[in-house]
This record gives structure tokens, C-alpha cells and sequence, in this order.
């Protein structure tokens, strides 16, 4: 029985590698400027995991087909080295692991949230509601009026709270359902909650980040290719979060400013 | 000790047990119960990152309450004292010690119902549980302190009990970790001050 | 000195009539398996749920006959709507996480075994011991109330971030009254769990026979130990958090709820609160608590390693110490949590190492446990094969955290099955391994019956490689990105991973209703099993040195001396290749 053992836990761990292995589960590609560091942090931290995963696994399986169901009366033995010698293993194989992934790690995340965006970013402000995402352009004034929730009238499509009565940047501000964006161009998006969790999740993009309610977040990045990717929900948000999404458009720099001025007449 | 080769025999014996037994318990109950008012004061600093509200005056009889909760952990200890005493020959003492245990009592139901006429008052001014988040802090502070302090006088009042019954059956274990636990009521009310008249 | 110890009296009587033995009972053995049935009914309800999930994911539109009864509103004409899906998926967290994990691996077996491995007659404060029981159960059956109101349970999944779990009833079905009473249930559970940890720190500290040294404790009690200083913080915290949640919900103060909402077009009066206070009160119990349903399983498997390998493990010492690091840096690490959650970026990488850093401890005890295989006489049976299937999913479970602790990875895969995968495996999976683990061998003792040894094997191999076939591919569909917490992939990218779905959800069933071999093997076992001898896997352990099952004061009115360490095997000893503790004999 514990040979039996041996064998299905190899073939478990091979099975298990296998489709990693043979890259037939794969991260989409990657549009981004920062999602290279991103994913060559993951595959070196497949890697490494993968390579404990195997070792112990296999180890496992040929200690249990090595030791099991042996005579009656058959001596133990112990390892020679003993615990001194798997305490000082995890520390030199772990230890090394932990830092190179700790230290390493830290550059992909600095480009994604240790620098600011560039002054001529591309300003745009999502709003995630339940169980919709609205964005929201500062049109030829280049500002955003300011928000009043009380205003927020979903039947008459003020979904952000607008008030042009009353504030004058309010009036050209255009409000899409849709995120376009031009390529190559950094976009600083500023993220508003209007009621509760969400989160804007890109995998091209390589983006995730929470909107808070009454914490407004921002990120920033810059799309290399164009086309159109879905822009899904990720906090769990109320009955109706496996519905909301939304599209990023990516497009070029004439298709945008085209589209934007379309939008703009719509408003 | 035991010698040869039965060596480091150093657990306590069987009679001990259960009474350092009550002992840790109640400091562990204590170190549990700091970690739950750290847990509320965390709460308040983060909360007041996110905007500060008016500052509350704290009604006066706060400052009578926590003398009278002062005083009840010195009467406390002159009911230990009067009933160690009593244990022995002198058996009037343990009458006083009884006395006193009574007058602790009363001063931490005293302490209660001033802290409601305190909540009274800052109800007077307008200020309710969800008026404000400094409001709303105060009344969580204060009525988890009072819920803290039932249990103190909950325990106080079984001791009577027991005490009145007869004297050699009453548990010195017992009442130590009583005591600790209602001087330690006493300290947390104290830090509790300080957070609400300081931050609040 | 120890001369004057007199046979004391009983921490209580002997109980007498039924209520006392088998209800209300003082005496820890009975609590530890009240807490124990507890669990098996909550895990029973727990993988129900998790069918109807894993039934809506692939089936979305077909019917699953009679759930119309349980929900009218949840399950019209029994075909599960998406937000029923998200009650179930909030309902299966919750009962896994506190009445599963909790419940049995530390609260059962701890309750039941940790006195007896002290030598000791009862739990410190047995009155204590019993309502925390009781109260457990209360915050159960609050629980469980939530399946029965017209609204139904929450939706806001086990963690109930707020402000959708505070704002009530505008934000969607299940948040008014269901999600009150998960807030009560929690708040009452923490108050169960207090008392229990107090009582097992307060036992473990004072109640050791003598002899009993704390380096001669057996390796689950130290887990134990450890588990409840780590519950005693945890559930502190958490019980403050969950009061503050029921005052938002239902006395309109605004601790984690911010000014100018819109829900349901209805504007919000509240002001002020932080969403981010409520994650970090909860992730602050909720690492911890990883480390709550893990440690003690790491406990028991160690133990019925180290009795069927016939030898001692390199160092029980070195295994003790990583333990209580585990324990140390679980405190440090909450914020891997909250990665993407707008907390400050920076913390994000000071949370980051200490995350890494549990790895260290985590292996080193992974590399104890295959280094003292080498040269073992390792007897395979059900309870060695669970704990040898332990040591392989906490492997598994272990390496997909060297991801998640990376904040830059974590951009992409939070939130992803990745995710669902990594904590399935190392804390639903490996606990659970290690609970049956401490099923099969300690049955005999509780019961005083064997298990039959055929069906355990059995139950073994369809589970070990069942939850292989479930969770393994949970962390493929998430390096695609396919998201968490969805009731439907039909219509955007992740539809074209509907057949990885298919796949994971007809192995849940056959998993499942493997688990009904174990069911039946337990309770025919309790009645028809073979009579258990007092010591049948030649331990060495005090539970083995009473009657199986033990009298109602443990050791008959004698007081154990112990004369060794826990584990002395492969040595010649008078009864065989092993020594038991309270043996006065040398080694």
C-alpha cells in the first residue's frame, strides 16, 4: 500500500506540472508598459515553486515506496545530518528563495505604484457602481466638475452626480459607459466608489486595484496595443457582480479623439 | 526531588493546580480583553484619520465615577485583608472584611450608575450613539468598560455569597483572581480616560 | 514536596442521568466530541453548499429538485438564481472557516486529548469549558436561522467587507436581517472561542502531571497550546470588529461606512467611516486564523507520524520552535490581504516579507517530517495515509504562497482562482487531512472501537486524489485570470474555460460522496466495530495508557508521573520497540 502510494503521488505531481509545464495555461498577453516585470516575476516564481513542488512531492513518494510495510523488527534509522541539516537547508534554499522573490518583487511593484504619472498622463475618472462602470472625461477645460451625490440620477443618465446647472465644468465633462483610450499614451484613471467595494481588473493591462468608497485611488499605465478587452469587477459587490463589466477600448490616436468627439455631441 | 534518572520533575503538584490554575486564567482573560480595547482604540485613530468631529466635554460626574472605582479597588483590599485575618482566631474581623466586600459592591454599582447619568447627559446635549464618530466612540467605550465591570460585580456578589455561607469552604484562589480582575477593571477605566478625554 | 500530594478531589463529581453525561455535561472528553459533531454537521452542510456551487457554475439554468424548499425566493422552481449563489458561497466560507476548521481540529481533538496528554483530570475551569460549547453552538444555530428568513443569508462572502455588509438592506437581498445575523453568530462565536483558549492556555500551563515538563508534552498539545495564544488574540479582535459592524448595521453610527453614498439611488446617511478599518480588523483575525485551522493539524499528523513511522521525528524540538514562529509572524502579515486594496503601497511591501518569511519555519517543518521518513518502519494505514496526504497538500498548498506573497503578482492574480486554489488547499484541504488523520487513529480511543480499516483506505484514496483534481486546476484557470466569486463565466472571456469547470465540479461530487464512506464508517464503527484495545498503535502518548474509552476522570482517581519524552520508538522496550511516557522503565 505504501508503494501504491509512492506511485500516485508521483504521477499526481507530474500530472499536476504537466499543464504547466507545456504552457497550456498562460497568462493573456500582456498590452501594458509595466506587465513584462509583472510576468517575469511570475515566471521565476513558477520556477522556483515549481522545483520545491517537484522536490518535495517526489521525495515524499520515494521516502514512503523506500520505507513503508517493512519487516517485523527492522531497525531505524536516522538521517544522518539530522534536524541541524533541514534547518539549515530551509534557511539557505528558502532563505535565498525568500529574498531574491522579496527583493526582485519590489521592481515590478515600484513601476506600478512608486511613480507618478507623467504630467501630459491622459486623466480619466472611473466610477464603479453597482453594478456598472462609468468614465468620465474632463472635456476641453481639461478639469472635472466636482461630484454631488444627491444630484446622481440614474434614470436621466447622471450617473456621477453632475450638476452643469451650477458648475460650468460640469458641462463639458463626457460621460461613457465604455473606457477608450489611446495607445501608447500613459492614462492616469482616478478611481471613485459611488456606493460600495469594487474592483477594476484589466488582465492585458495587468491591472488590479480596489475603488474604495470615500478613499478615491488612482493608477496609472499605458496601453501598447490596440483592441478591445473586458474590464470585469473583482470585489464581490452585491448580487449582480458577475455582470459587471465593462470594455477598454483601445484605439489610435485619431480612432480616440474621433470617438471622444462623437461622445461629446451624445452628451 | 526524586533522583536517578526520573529527573526534572518540576510540575507543580496536583493540589496547587487548579488554584494557579484560576490564576493564569484571569491573566489571560485580562490579556485578552487588552487586546479587544486595543483593538477599539486602533479603530479610533483610523476613524479619525477620515475627519475629526467636535470634541466632546466630558460630563463631570465622570470624574466622581472613576474616585468611586478608585475606591472600591482600596476597599477591596481591606476586605482581603479583614478576611485573612478572619481565617484565623479573630473571628470579628472577618465580619469587617465582609463589610468591606459589601462597600466594594456598592461603589462599583455606584460607578455604573453614574456612568449612566453621564450617558444622560451627553443625551441632553444632543449627543447620541450615532451622532458623530467622537459620540459614537464615547458610548462604545464606556458601555464595553461597564460590560467588562458586570462581570467583576457578578463575581463580587458570588463571593458575598459564598462568604456568608461559611468562611472555611470560601476559595483564597478565588478570591485573589477576583480581585485582580477588579483592579484591572479599575486600570483599563483609567486608560479609557485618558483616551476620551484626550482624543475624543 | 511531592510527598504531600494527596489524591485531591475530583475537579467534579462523576455526572449522573443524561443531561449531565451527554448534554450539559463538565467533562472535557464529551465537550471535545460535542465540538467534533458539531463540525461533522457543519462540514456536512459546508460541502453541500459547495455541490449546489460547483452544480450552478456549470448548470446554471438546470434544477436541482427540492432546493425550491429552502429558499423560494433563492432557488425559484429549485434552478439557483446568481444571488442565491452568492448566499451559498457566503454560507460555506463562514461554516467552514469557524464551525469546521476551528471547530474540530482544535477545539474537538484539543478538548478531548490536550488534558489527557497533560495527565490531567479535566480543563482548568470545566464550567468554562462547557459554555463555550454551548455558546458555539448558540452562534451555529444564528447562523444556520439565516437560511430561514424570507430575505435569506448575506451575500457579502465570509470576509463581509464593508460598507456592503453595513449599509443593510439597499445594498441587495440577504444584507438586512442575513447579515445581521452573521454578525451576531460571528460576535457569539468569538466569545466561545475566548473561553475556550483561555481555558486550554490555563490548563496547559497549570494542570501537568508530574513529570511533565513542557519540552515533554507531545507535539499536538504543543500545538494546541499555541493555537489557542494565537485564537486568544484573534478572536479578541475580531469580536470588537463584528460589535462595530452590528452597530453600523442597526444603530446607524458610521464606523466603516463613508459620507455620500448612492445605493439603490438612495443616499446614505452615514459620514465618516473607513471600509479599509473593517479589512484591517478582520484580516488581522483572519490570518490568524489560517494559522488557528492549520497548527493544530500540523499537531496531529506529526503525533501519528511519529507513532506509525516506529521512530522519533529528527527533532520534535526544532518543530515546536518553527510552530511558535508560525505563530510569531502570523501577527506581521494581515496586509497581504489588502495588497490591492488602496492600502499604502509601501506597507504593501513591509508586509510582504514577513509573508515570505513564514515559508522558512513552514518548510523546515516540511523537511523534519520527510527527513525523518528516511530509515522509518512506516506503517501504512488509514490515519498514516491521511497524514502522509497532509504533508503532501501542505506542500502544495505552501508553494502557491510564494506567489501570493508578492504584491507585484498578486496585481494579476488576486481575486483569481489562484487564490481560491492556494487557500483550499493549504488551510480547507490540509486541515481537513489532518482532522481525519486524528479520526482514524484516535476513534478507537474515543470510541473504544476500531474504524474498518478497509473503508478508511478506501475513503483515502478517493479523497486524496479527488481534492488533486478539484484544487489543482483552480490555480490554472487562474493564471488565465479567471475571477473568483462569479456565479456565471458564460458570457465573457473566462466562458472558454467552462470544460476546466466541468471537470472540477463532476470531481467535487464523486469527492463528496466519498465522504459518506466515512460517515458510515464512523457511525457503523461506533456500534459494530471491533473492540479497541487500551493501546492498539503501540503509542506511547498518556491516551494510550487508559482504558479505551477513558473513565469520566481520565485516569481513575491515579495521577500519572511521566519519566520521559513523548516519543521514544525504536528503542527495546518491555512491551516492544517503544517506551510509554508514564513507564518508570530506562531507556
Amino acid at each position: 500500500m505504501g508503494k501504491f502510494f509512492a506511485v500516485i503521488l508521483t504521477l499526481i505531481a507530474l500530472a499536476s506540472a504537466y499543464p504547466i509545464l507545456t504552457h497550456m495555461y498562460v497568462q493573456p498577453v500582456d498590452i501594458s508598459t509595466h506587465g513584462h516585470a509583472i510576468d517575469e516575476q511570475l515566471s521565476d516564481t513558477m520556477a522556483e515553486a515549481g522545483f520545491a513542488f517537484l522536490g518535495a512531492q517526489l521525495l515524499l513518494a520515494f521516502f514512503v515506496w523506500k520505507y513503508s510495510s517493512r519487516k517485523n523488527g527492522v531497525k531505524v534509522k536516522h538521517l544522518p545530518g539530522g534536524a541541524k541539516l533541514m534547518v539549515a537547508t530551509a534557511f539557505i534554499f528558502v532563505g535565498t528563495e525568500v529574498l531574491a522573490l522579496g527583493v526582485l518583487g519590489q521592481k515590478a511593484w515600484a513601476e506600478v505604484y512608486f511613480t507618478a504619472p507623467k504630467p501630459d498622463a491622459l486623466q480619466v475618472q472611473a466610477q464603479a457602481g453597482q453594478f456598472a462602470f462609468y468614465f468620465r472625461y474632463p472635456g476641453a477645460d481639461e478639469k472635472f466638475a466636482p461630484l454631488h451625490p444627491d444630484k446622481i440620477d440614474e434614470g436621466n443618465g447622471n450617473y456621477f452626480g453632475l450638476d452643469p446647472a451650477n458648475d460650468v465644468e460640469a458641462r463639458d465633462d463626457i460621460v461613457t459607459a465604455e473606457l477608450a483610450i489611446p495607445v501608447n499614451r500613459e492614462i492616469h484613471l482616478l478611481m471613485h466608489a459611488k456606493d460600495v467595494g469594487h474592483s477594476f481588473y484589466v488582465r492585458e493591462l495587468r491591472i488590479q486595484q480596489d475603488f474604495v468608497p470615500g478613499l478615491d485611488l488612482s493608477v496609472h499605465f499605458t496601453a501598447t496595443k490596440t483592441g478591445k478587452y473586458e474590464i470585469v469587477c473583482t470585489q464581490l459587490c452585491g448580487l449582480g457582480h458577475y455582470n459587471m463589466k465593462a470594455y477598454l477600448n483601445v484605439l489610435s490616436q485619431e480612432d480616440f479623439d474621433k470617438w471622444l468627439k462623437e461622445k461629446a455631441s451624445e452628451q | 526531588m526524586a533522583s536517578g534518572t526520573y529527573t526534572q520533575i518540576v510540575s507543580p503538584s496536583h493540589l496547587a493546580g487548579p488554584d494557579r490554575a484560576s490564576r493564569s486564567g484571569i491573566w489571560v482573560g485580562i490579556f485578552a480583553i487588552t487586546m479587544s480595547f486595543a483593538a477599539f482604540t486602533s479603530a479610533l485613530y483610523v476613524r479619525q484619520g477620515s475627519g475629526e468631529a467636535a470634541h466632546i466635554v466630558l460630563p463631570p460626574v465622570i470624574y466622581a465615577n472613576t474616585l468611586a472605582l478608585l475606591l472600591s479597588s482600596l476597599t477591596l483590599e481591606k476586605a482581603r485583608r479583614g478576611i485573612a485575618k478572619g481565617l484565623g482566631p479573630e473571628v470579628d474581623e472577618s465580619a469587617a472584611g465582609m463589610a468591606w466586600l459589601v462597600v466594594t459592591l456598592i461603589l462599583g454599582l455606584a460607578f455604573v450608575a453614574g456612568q449612566c447619568l453621564a450617558w444622560r447627559s451627553l443625551a441632553t446635549q444632543g449627543l447620541y450613539l450615532a451622532t458623530n464618530s467622537n459620540s459614537s466612540f464615547f458610548y462604545v467605550f464606556t458601555a464595553m468598560h461597564v460590560l467588562h465591570l458586570f462581570g467583576g460585580i457578578a463575581a463580587l456578589a458570588y463571593l458575598i455569597g459564598r462568604l456568608a455561607g461559611s468562611l472555611r469552604t470560601f476559595g483564597q484562589s478565588l478570591f485573589g483572581a477576583i480581585a485582580i480582575y477588579w483592579h484591572f477593571m479599575g486600570v483599563l477605566w483609567l486608560y479609557l480616560l485618558l483616551v476620551i478625554g484626550t482624543r475624543l | 514536596m511531592e510527598e504531600a500530594v494527596v489524591p485531591a478531589a475530583h475537579v467534579h463529581a462523576p455526572p449522573e442521568g443524561f443531561i449531565r453525561k451527554h448534554v450539559f455535561s463538565l467533562d472535557h472528553k464529551v465537550i471535545g466530541k460535542q465540538y467534533y459533531g458539531l463540525g461533522l454537521v457543519a462540514v456536512f452542510i459546508g460541502m453541500g453548499l459547495s455541490w449546489l456551487m460547483r452544480f450552478h457554475l456549470v448548470w446554471p439554468t438546470t434544477k436541482v429538485p427540492g432546493l425550491e424548499l429552502l429558499s423560494s425566493t433563492g432557488a425559484p422552481g429549485g434552478v439557483i438564481t446568481p444571488e442565491y449563489y452568492l448566499s451559498l458561497l457566503t454560507m460555506h466560507g463562514t461554516l467552514m472557516v469557524f464551525f469546521v476548521l476551528t471547530n474540530a481540529p482544535f477545539a474537538g481533538f484539543g478538548n478531548y486529548f490536550l488534558p489527557i496528554q497533560i495527565g490531567a483530570e479535566d480543563m482548568a475551569f470545566p464550567r468554562f469549558n462547557m459554555m463555550s460549547f454551548w455558546i458555539t453552538f448558540c452562534a451555529f444555530i444564528v447562523l444556520i436561522l439565516a437560511f430561514f428568513i424570507p430575505d435569506g443569508p448575506p451575500i457579502s462572502g465570509w470576509t463581509a467587507y464593508a460598507p456592503l455588509s453595513a449599509v443593510g438592506k439597499d445594498a441587495g437581498p440577504g444584507l438586512a436581517w442575513g447579515q445581521s445575523l452573521w454578525a451576531m453568530s460571528i460576535a457569539i462565536f468569538c466569545v466561545g472561542q475566548l473561553f475556550g483558549s483561555l481555558n486550554f492556555i490555563a490548563t496547559t500551563l497549570d494542570l501537568r502531571a508530574k513529570g511533565m515538563t513542557f519540552m515533554r508534552m507531545p507535539i499536538c498539545t504543543w500545538a494546541w497550546f499555541i493555537t489557542s495564544a494565537i485564537g486568544l488574540l484573534a478572536f479578541a479582535v475580531l469580536l470588537p470588529a463584528c460589535l462595530l459592524l452590528l452597530l453600523d448595521r442597526m444603530a446607524g453610527t458610521s464606523f466603516f461606512i463613508p459620507a455620500g453614498l448612492v445605493i439603490s439611488d438612495r443616499l446614505q446617511n452615514h459620514a465618516g467611516g473607513s471600509p479599509l478599518l473593517w479589512q484591517h480588523l478582520f484580516w488581522f483575525f483572519g490570518h490568524p486564523e489560517v494559522y488557528i485551522a492549520i497548527l493544530p493539524a500540523i499537531g496531529i499528523v506529526s503525533h501519528v507520524l511519529i507513532t506509525n513511522m516506529r521512530k522519533p521525528m529528527l527533532s520534535a524540538k526544532v518543530l515546536i520552535y518553527s510552530m511558535m514562529s508560525i505563530g510569531f509572524l502570523s501577527w506581521m502579515v494581515w496586509g497581504h490581504h489588502m495588497f490591492v486594496s488602496g492600502m499604502n503601497p509601501t506597507s504593501s511591501l513591509l508586509f510582504s516579507f514577513p509573508t515570505l518569511t513564514i515559508t522558512i519555519p513552514a518548510t523546515i517543518i516540511t523537511l523534519i517530517w520527510l527527513g525523518s521518513l528516511y530509515g522509518a518502519n512506516m506503517q501504512i494505514n488509514a490515519a498514516s495515509l491521511f497524514a502522509l496526504g497532509f504533508v503532501s497538500m501542505f506542500v502544495s498548498g505552501g508553494v502557491s504562497g510564494f506567489f501570493l506573497a508578492q504584491p507585484s503578482i498578486d496585481i494579476y492574480l488576486h481575486a483569481t482562482y489562484f487564490v481560491v486554489g492556494h487557500f483550499h488547499m493549504v488551510m480547507g484541504v490540509a486541515a481537513i487531512f489532518g482532522i481525519f488523520s486524528g479520526t482514524y487513529f484516535w476513534f478507537p480511543k474515543m470510541s473504544g472501537r476500531m474504524m474498518n480499516e478497509t473503508l478508511g483506505k478506501l475513503h483515502f484514496w478517493i479523497t486524496f486524489i479527488g481534492t488533486y483534481c478539484i484544487f489543482m486546476p483552480f490555480h490554472y484557470l487562474g493564471l488565465v485570470g479567471n475571477v473568483r466569486r462569479y456565479s456565471s463565466f458564460v458570457d465573457d472571456f473566462m466562458a472558454p474555460l467552462m470544460p476546466v469547470h466541468k471537470f472540477i465540479s463532476i470531481a467535487a461530487f464523486v469527492t463528496g460522496a466519498a465522504q459518506f464512506i466515512f460517515l458510515y464508517n464512523l457511525i457503523h464503527s461506533r456500534f459494530r466495530g471491533k473492540q479497541a484495545s487500551e493501546n492498539p498503535w503501540n503509542a506511547t502518548s498518556l491516551e494510550w495508557s487508559i482504558p479505551s474509552p477513558p473513565p469520566w476522570d481520565n485516569f481513575g482517581g491515579k495521577h500519572p508521573v511521566i519519566y520521559h519524552d513523548p516519543y521514544q520508538y525504536g528503542v527495546k522496550g518491555s512491551k516492544g520497540d517503544f517506551v510509554m511516557q508514564d513507564s518508570p522503565e530506562q531507556v
